[in-house]
This record gives structure tokens, sequence and C-alpha cells, in this order.
């Protein structure tokens, strides 16, 4: 049976995924081409195979948990397997507070991970400082103070849709080439 | 050993320290200068046996500070907290270390966040804030231009 045929009777009611791959098959006598951009592929391999570090600073890190558990299960979108060292991950959740003495912690673990490498700032308290924005003399007011972030989620804690919202919408910046990495790349050489 | 065994037994074993009403936990309030002993005294008197320091903190009233210490005991199952008034100015009290090893750490704290000064204590220096930190950040008083955003 040929499950991706979408022109069969009744298949209107399946939409078509959100990333199709990028490119169209030529047919050809004897089998077809495909015919892509190899950019377009290469970011449409790494949208789907994120692999998310192992790092929670707080509550927002038990959310997290959740949408990596059974009942949210981001190893749907591709965010399959959370590493534990930063030379094998790609993206990196800031999940919670992050305090003076946490930042350069947090900014060895973001050198240390390889290019392409993405930051998403969940919560309120990596976006701003949140409820430790006034009055507080230990947090930093924003995770992007430290390393530069790609997407941001509201909320405290955000739910895990939200951050499953936050993830796909990563997942479309990498493959409209938008991201910070991308756009480093494509600046011309200094020789 | 219920409240009121343990409030008569107080009472003859420390005459001078003076109860606190009101409040869930048999409570007593005693003189800082005489903590040093009456700590030895809460610890190792049998039938009292209070082992176990479970939370140590102080309170900053803006005219002084208070030192709170939660004492239980694991053998009797009985809780007793007791409270010591310290001069904001100069706040100084006794370490109890010597009685519960706990106190080492929990101390080191008060006087990383509050300032409180520990006589005899083995170790005494910042536990949180880095070193050579400024001020006291738990104060109530406590300005931080560099860091902090008034709001």
């Amino acid at each position: 049976m040929d499950v991706g045929d979408h022109t069969r009777p009744g298949a209107e009611q399946f939409p078509r995924p959100a990333d199709p791959f990028p490119g169209e098959v030529h047919p050809t006598a004897g089998g077809g081409i495909v015919i892509s951009k190899l950019d377009e592929i290469i970011n449409w391999a790494r949208s789907n195979s994120l692999w998310p570090l192992v790092f929670g600073t707080s509550c927002c890190a038990i959310e997290m948990m959740s949408t990596a558990a059974a009942k949210y299960d981001w190893s749907r979108f591709g965010f399959e397997v959370a590493r534990a060292t930063p030379r094998q991950a790609d993206v990196i959740v800031i999940a919670g507070t992050i305090v003076n003495k946490m930042a350069p912690v947090l900014k060895r673990l973001y050198d240390q991970m390889a290019d392409p490498k993405y930051v998403i700032a969940m919560g309120a308290c990596a976006t701003s400082g949140g409820p430790f924005f006034y009055n507080t003399y230990s947090v930093v007011k924003g995770a992007d103070h430290v390393i530069p972030v790609d997407v941001y989620i509201a909320g405290c804690p955000p739910r895990p849709e939200a951050l499953l919202h936050a993830l796909i919408t990563l997942q479309e910046k990498i493959r409209s080439g938008a991201t910070r990495e991308q756009i480093k790349v494509e600046k011309p050489s200094r020789s | 050993m219920t409240k009121e065994e343990l409030k008569s037994r107080l009472g003859e074993l420390l005459p001078s320290a003076t109860f606190e009403e009101g409040a869930e936990w048999t409570t007593i309030m005693v003189d800082p200068s005489a903590w040093k002993d009456i700590a030895r005294q809460l610890r190792f008197t049998p039938g009292l046996d209070l082992d176990y320091l479970f939370c140590l903190s102080c309170v900053d009233w803006k005219t002084h500070f208070t030192m709170v210490y939660h004492l239980e005991s694991t053998i009797h199952r009985h809780i007793l907290v007791v409270k010591a008034k310290l001069d904001r100015s100069d706040p100084e009290i006794a370490t109890v270390s010597d009685c519960w090893r706990t106190a080492e750490f929990h101390e080191r704290e008060a006087y990383d966040l509050f300032g409180v000064r520990f006589t005899d204590h083995p170790d005494l220096r910042r536990l949180f804030m880095t070193e050579g930190w400024n001020g006291w950040p738990l104060r109530k008083d406590y300005e931080d231009p560099v860091n902090m955003i008034k709001l």
C-alpha cells in the first residue's frame, strides 16, 4: 500500500505534514530523479534531528521533563534524545532562572556545543528575569545577556504545549535559514 | 514528651527563659549571652535530648535581628523553638556547631546573608556569595545599585 499517496480518495482529511521534503521528484524512465538544493536538504535534515542538552535550573525544567515524557513526547518532532554533554547537543533549552553565579557555567556550556547550535529561552526568568527582575541582587535579567537566543517562550512556567510550539518554531526557523548560526555562516569570509 | 511536660521541664531547667505563646510549637526566648550554655543543656540533658537542629534562621525586624533555632528530639519526638534577639548594629551570638554539626553550614549561611557573627565558629566565611562580596544581601536595608533594579 502506498501510504504517502495523498491523491487517493479520503486523503484530504489528512492534511499534508508541515515540513514536506524540500524538493520534487522528476520522473524518468526506470525511476526518478530528486531535484532540490543541498542547503535546503541539510536544513531539513538538521531541523528534524535536534538533540537538546540536559540543562534545567528551576521549575521550567519540570515542564521540560514533562514535555520529554510519554504524554507530550517531544521525540515525535525529532527532539529524540536529551544529551548530558554539550559536545553532542544541538539545542540548549534554558529552562529556569539564570543567576549571576550560573551565568559563566551557561556560557561555557554554550561554547562547548558544536556548531550549528540553537538556544531556546524558556519562561519568564530566561527571557527577562521574570519575577526576579526587581529588587534582586543575584539574578541575570534575561539569559540573552549571556548567550544569543533564537526562540523565546512566555509563561511561568510555560505549559508543555508552549515548549513544543517553540521547538516547532525553531524547526521552521532552521528550515527557512533564519537562525543566528545560519546567518553567521553566510557572511563573507575575511580572507 | 507532651507540650505541657516539655514546658514544665524547661521552666525548672531554665528559669531565665521566657515562653512565647500562640505558636504551633513550644517557643522560648533566651538571652544571646546565655545561649551557649542553654544550647548544651538542651542538647545533652537526659529526657530532653534535643539532638536534631532542623532549621536555623535569622529574621531582620528592622529594629533588631532574631535568631531562630528549631530543635527536635529524635528519641522523644518533641519539638522546641528557641529565639534570641540580637542587636542590629552589632549582631553577635555564640556558635552551636559544637552541639549540632549541621549548624556549621547554617551559621555560615546566616553570616553570609545577614552578617551575624558566630563567635568560636570553626570556619566562618561566605557560603553562597562570591569571595569579597560587599554587604549582607538579605538585610532589609541592603542596597546594590549595580545588580538591583529598585521598584
